[in-house]
């Protein structure tokens, strides 16, 4: 496999956590390379999501430890913007009110938060919708607003949490585009975890393959194709093929 | 591509919007309806002869007796008016008190847990005490002044608030809590602007009780000698074997109990948009 230069952002060291006597993770160890776009793919249930609660200490790992940039990961300290799989727009808060959230929380300037959330609104197409409360709109624009809603952030590290499972194919296809346009454009760290092993070749330098619970790490792919990929390229099917292969064993 | 889809989101939501208005209206036309009806019938069954009138005066009589109260200071002393603002400043003090210091103790006390202990007890202890028993207490540690009247009415009042608070903040959704957690939000901050927020259809459910509570509690304390005051009329129409007096002040009692409501409701509409459905 090919030697990754990049300074490492994410560092997983031994991380072990239970939930009193079911071990979900079980002395995982990898790194993400600062820059990098990591999708996860695992068995439902295997501990995904609980990963991404420890590194955003939601949860306390049982062992180990996560660093980011060589520090304990923290949230008040790292620039970090959580997708997460459950809706969670706020609904007293109209569509512009949420994506200017986070921005307020990290004390960003009145006009900075402005023109980027402009930004926003136009590139998720919520202009017209801007005042509306999530209740009123449907489920899939209430998922665009949480996603522009870390995208606005301009995050360091961006975690996805199973962020397009809710969408048509169409506005899938068209949010991954923007999710790399983000990635190149601001150069951030991104982990991805999905469901959807199409989608995890179409946007991944690097797919991490999980096993069933106790989880570790079964494989560590990387996809060596140049962006935009065309689905269609029968070098992509053949990296689908070989990860669906693998997990045939869940 | 998917801009042309994204532009269509816009349109579907004016019409919706629309469309909401209209059964709004279509909605408070059929409660003045409803209104009317309840009137009616009364005034039927009166004129019918199928209700004794000196028990029960029929609506049109009632109507008079609070006109003429307005302007005549007889039978019980007070016009109409000065017995209204006696009896809005006893419920109103004890009410405002109330929701003042019960709100912020649920809030607290469903939130820090080290509140929750320390208060917790001594509430449990007090709430199931009926309010009309504090009367004699509050006699001798108040008198009969307003101060009495208001404290009374402030117990009636106390529990609804602190409970609604309590349960509405416990119930925030960890998600919301965690998003802002994630964005690096310290533990106050997650306190005002999720915690708080995201209680408030319950914290007003609670008010709306409380100020139901204040209200019908009126009665009740201004029994405690009185000089003015919807209950003191009523009172005094007791005694003096006027229905139509003790109805009047029931209606009037009614008519701004609903009021209170009306205005409580507004604020309500003004303050938590987007977390009533409003839609089903
Ligand atoms: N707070 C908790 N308390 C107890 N058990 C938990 C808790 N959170 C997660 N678990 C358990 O840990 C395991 C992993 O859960 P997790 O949500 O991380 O899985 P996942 O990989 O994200 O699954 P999915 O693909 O369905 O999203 C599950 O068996 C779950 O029941
Ligand atoms: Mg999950």
């Amino acid at each position: 496999m090919e030697r990754d230069n990049r300074e490492v952002k994410v560092r997983t060291e031994n991380l072990t956590k239970q939930f009193g006597d079911l071990l979900v993770l079980d002395n995982i160890s990898f790194d993400v390379k600062k820059n990098e776009f990591l999708c996860v793919v695992g068995p439902t249930g295997c501990g995904k999501t609980t990963f991404l609660n420890c590194l955003t200490k939601i949860y306390t790992p049982s062992k180990g430890e996560i660093y980011i940039d060589g520090e304990p990961a923290d949230p008040k300290r790292h620039n970090i913007s959580f997708v997460f799989q459950e809706p969670s727009a706020f609904p007293w808060l109209t569509v512009r009110e949420n994506l200017e959230f986070g921005l307020g929380v990290k004390k960003v300037d009145k006009k900075e938060i402005k023109s980027r959330v402009d930004k926003i609104l136009d590139l998720m197409g919520l202009k017209d919708v801007e005042n509306a409360y999530p209740r009123e709109l449907s489920v899939s624009v209430e998922q665009r607003i949480i996603i522009g809603r870390s995208f606005v952030m301009q995050p360091d590290l961006l975690l996805m949490d199973e962020p397009y499972g809710q969408m048509d194919i169409k506005m899938r296809f068209y949010l991954e585009d923007e999710v790399i346009r983000l990635w190149k454009e601001l150069g951030s760290t991104v982990i991805f975890i999905t469901h959807n092993i199409e989608e995890a070749v179409y946007l991944a330098e690097r797919v991490l393959i999980l096993t069933n619970k106790p989880t570790t790490v079964k494989e560590s792919l990387k996809i060596d194709l140049p962006h935009p990929r065309n689905i269609a390229d029968p070098k992509f099917i053949q990296y689908r093929n070989y990860i669906t292969e693998a997990i045939k064993w869940w | 591509m998917a801009g042309a889809d994204l532009k269509l989101l816009g349109t579907d939501y004016q019409i919706w919007k629309k469309k909401q208005r209209r059964e709004a209206g279509q909605y408070y036309l059929l409660c003045l309806v409803g209104i009317f009806c309840f009137f009616a019938i009364w005034q039927i069954a009166v004129t019918a002869g199928l209700a004794n009138e000196r028990l029960l005066p029929s609506p049109l009589q009632v109507f008079e007796t609070i006109i003429e109260k307005f302007y005549q200071k007889e039978p019980d002393g007070n016009t109409m008016l000065v017995n209204i603002c006696a009896s809005l400043q006893v419920a109103l003090s004890g009410f405002l008190l109330a929701v003042v210091i019960g709100i912020p103790l649920g809030l607290v006390m469903g939130w820090f847990r080290l509140a929750e202990a320390f208060f917790r007890p001594i509430f449990e202890l007090v709430r199931p005490v009926p309010p009309i028993a504090w009367i004699p207490l509050v006699v001798v540690w108040f008198g009969i002044g307003l101060q009495a009247k208001a404290l009374i009415i402030f117990f009636s009042a106390f529990v609804p608030c602190v409970i609604n608070s309590y349960t509405g903040i416990q119930l925030t959704n960890r998600t919301y809590i965690n998003v802002a957690r994630t964005f690096g939000a310290s533990e106050t901050e997650i306190f005002r602007k999720v915690g708080i927020p995201s209680s408030l259809p319950m914290v007003f459910a609670g008010v709306r009780v409380a100020l139901g509570n204040s209200w019908s509690t009126l009665v009740a304390a201004e029994m405690l000698a009185a000089t003015a005051g919807l209950g003191y009329m009523i009172q005094q129409g007791r005694t003096l074997a006027r229905p139509d007096l003790v109805i009047a002040g029931m209606v009037v009692i009614g008519a701004i109990g609903a009021v209170l409501s009306g205005i409580l409701s507004y604020i309500e509409k003004r303050l938590i948009k987007g977390q009533k459905n409003e839609s089903n």
